[in-house]
């Protein structure tokens, strides 16, 4: 169980003045329950990475095998059911009257049974922490950040085994980022799905990812442990990206402060470094 | 899938079409119109128009399946049309069965029409395909503006086509988008009965309406917070001439309408 592309391309509007090769030879491996984040400048193939996970895009040559299933078979419901993916802005896809049918809208589709569909919305509405009380309500009078919620809810009810967010805080305050990610890795670490993170946010992914993909102009630039993705600072800001800002900070202290260690890329990791220097204090 | 649609697609390039004054290629478009539908009939005629029109594809650059491309949607139109004239036509019958009898003007009908309808879309998409969306509606409304006098607000019809055309391209992506955002989350759009599926794009319809009516307001804001009054003492930024290429346009034209009209009457 896992996902497998090899060898994947795929070029938009083949055939036309406007082609467009999106993806390059891109190969990876990304097992059960891992928390992968992938990062990459604007227009280096992230999305359309994501696209082939659930077959909503299909390569143009190579393969992505889902779960041991080839995307590019015909009947795709299973997979989309398993996939779980969720679209940048995803609070734009809402149109039910009210958050108990927009949540339930994947699950009558699939044909569950009124009284599962009644359990399973309550569970995702729980699981992205809006409570009975919204059930009713229209979407469309909630605030940004619930109607994200609300969106987010509707694709968690399908209880994916794999879970695809492409910059699912984009555009949210600080408290709505948090709650966001909070339940985010909640659902990891309860459910064990495999989450698949799209962000621009280099501070989100080294917090919260245990590996990191790098995509550039359409390849894959760098895959590995965010401690050994983020020391290469120079490559990253070459391809248009950079590291957390904590990284920074603890770079020019380096220079300060030769013992310390520059390798940091949490607030909550520099915080233990700093005190280790400063002698045990906390 | 929607990619497909033609509509508006503007092509850049750098041939004297494209570096044509629209205003030009407006009227050069309404003559190339009355050329195939008032003068072109005998096969001669036909012949001239079919090569005249491949040399200015050939000359414009873009390549010939795109100009085709723009029959499909009216390929319906074309048979249909064909189908109507091939049994209604009187005249010398080649085939008589009953109530069905094609006559040979009924054909020589048929095989006209339909070359012409196509030669109309083809000519029709030349234009659009050589001429951004923006030049095309600054074109109307120069030619328009004489209308002014007898108060039709030109202006204001010229700025809503431009943002209808600006928008198509927009909202075909948003589409795009909330289909695939709506599949993700299990709707399907392919399968089940003509009514199950009018009512699959229900999911579609709802968000695209919203989003286009947020952008709209928003688009609205945006144009008064820049002071936008409609044409009232507005200046432009591009302004149209007419140069060497209009003048090559227009002698190229000339020279064939009155070869068409020659070659009509007088062979």
């Amino acid at each position: 169980m896992s996902i497998i592309v090899e060898g994947l391309y795929h070029i938009y509007m083949k055939g036309s003045p406007f082609e467009k090769v999106a993806l390059k030879d891109v190969n990876m491996r990304i097992d059960d329950g891992e928390f992968v984040g992938i990062i990459g400048h604007t227009g280096s193939g992230k999305s359309t990475l994501v696209q082939h996970f659930n077959g909503l895009l299909k390569p143009s040559a190579g393969k992505v095998i889902i779960n041991g299933t080839d995307t590019s078979e015909k009947n795709l419901k299973e997979l989309r059911r398993q996939v779980g993916l969720v679209f940048q802005y995803p609070e734009h896809q809402l149109f039910e009257e009210t958050v108990y049918k927009e949540v339930a809208f994947g699950l009558v589709k699939q044909g569950m049974e009124e009284d599962r569909i009644k359990d399973r919305v309550r569970w995702a509405l729980g699981m992205v922490g809006l409570g009975e009380e919204y059930l009713e309500k229209s979407p469309f009078e909630l605030s940004g950040g619930q109607k994200r919620r609300v969106a987010i809810a509707g694709v968690i009810a399908l209880k994916p085994s794999i879970l695809v967010l492409d910059e699912p805080a984009a555009g949210l305050d600080p408290k709505g980022r948090e709650e966001i990610f909070s339940f985010i890795s909640n659902l990891h670490a309860t459910m064990g799905i495999t989450v698949i993170l799209v962000s621009h946010s280099m501070e989100d992914i080294a917090r919260l990812t245990k590996r990191v993909i790098v995509m550039n102009k359409g390849t894959v630039e760098m895959d590995g442990a965010p401690a050994d993705v983020f020391q290469n600072a120079e490559k990253l800001e070459e391809i248009g990206l950079s590291v957390p800002q904590i990284t920074y900070l603890m770079m020019k202290l380096k220079k300060v402060i030769p013992e310390i260690n520059e390798k940091i890329f949490t607030v909550a990791e520099a915080k233990n470094e700093i005190a280790k220097y400063l002698g045990g204090i906390r | 899938m929607i990619k497909n649609i033609t509509i508006g697609q503007y092509i850049p390039g750098q041939s004297l079409l494209h570096r044509a004054d629209p205003r030009v290629k407006i009227i050069l478009m309404i003559i190339y119109m009355v050329d195939l539908f008032a003068v072109v009939n005998s096969y001669y005629t036909y012949a001239a128009f079919l090569i005249f029109t491949l040399m200015v594809i050939v000359s414009s650059d873009i390549p010939v399946s795109y100009t085709l491309r723009g029959i499909k949607p009216i390929l319906f139109i074309v048979i249909f049309t064909a189908i109507i004239n091939i049994f209604t036509t009187e005249g010398k019958p080649v085939f008589e069965a009953g109530f069905v009898h094609i006559t040979y003007e009924g054909l020589d009908m048929a095989a006209k029409m339909a070359i012409r309808l196509s030669l109309m879309v083809i000519g029709g998409s030349l234009l659009t395909l050589t001429t951004t969306p923006i030049m095309l509606t600054d074109g109307i409304e120069k030619l328009m503006s004489p209308l002014k006098k007898i108060k039709v607000p030109v202006h204001e019809i010229a700025m809503m086509m431009t943002i209808a055309l600006r928008f198509i391209p927009t909202l075909m992506d948003e589409t795009e988008k909330i289909m695939k955002a709506q599949s993700a989350r299990g709707a399907d759009f392919d399968t089940g009965s003509l009514i199950q599926r009018a009512r699959s794009f229900i999911p579609v319809l709802v968000p695209l309406f919203i989003s286009a009516f947020r952008r709209a307001d928003e688009l609205a804001t945006a144009m008064e917070a820049r002071c936008y009054r409609g044409s009232a003492g507005r200046t432009r930024m591009r302004q149209l001439r007419v140069g060497f290429p209009d003048f090559v346009l227009v002698a190229v034209m000339a020279v064939f309408t009155t070869g068409l009209v020659f070659l009509e009457y007088y062979i």
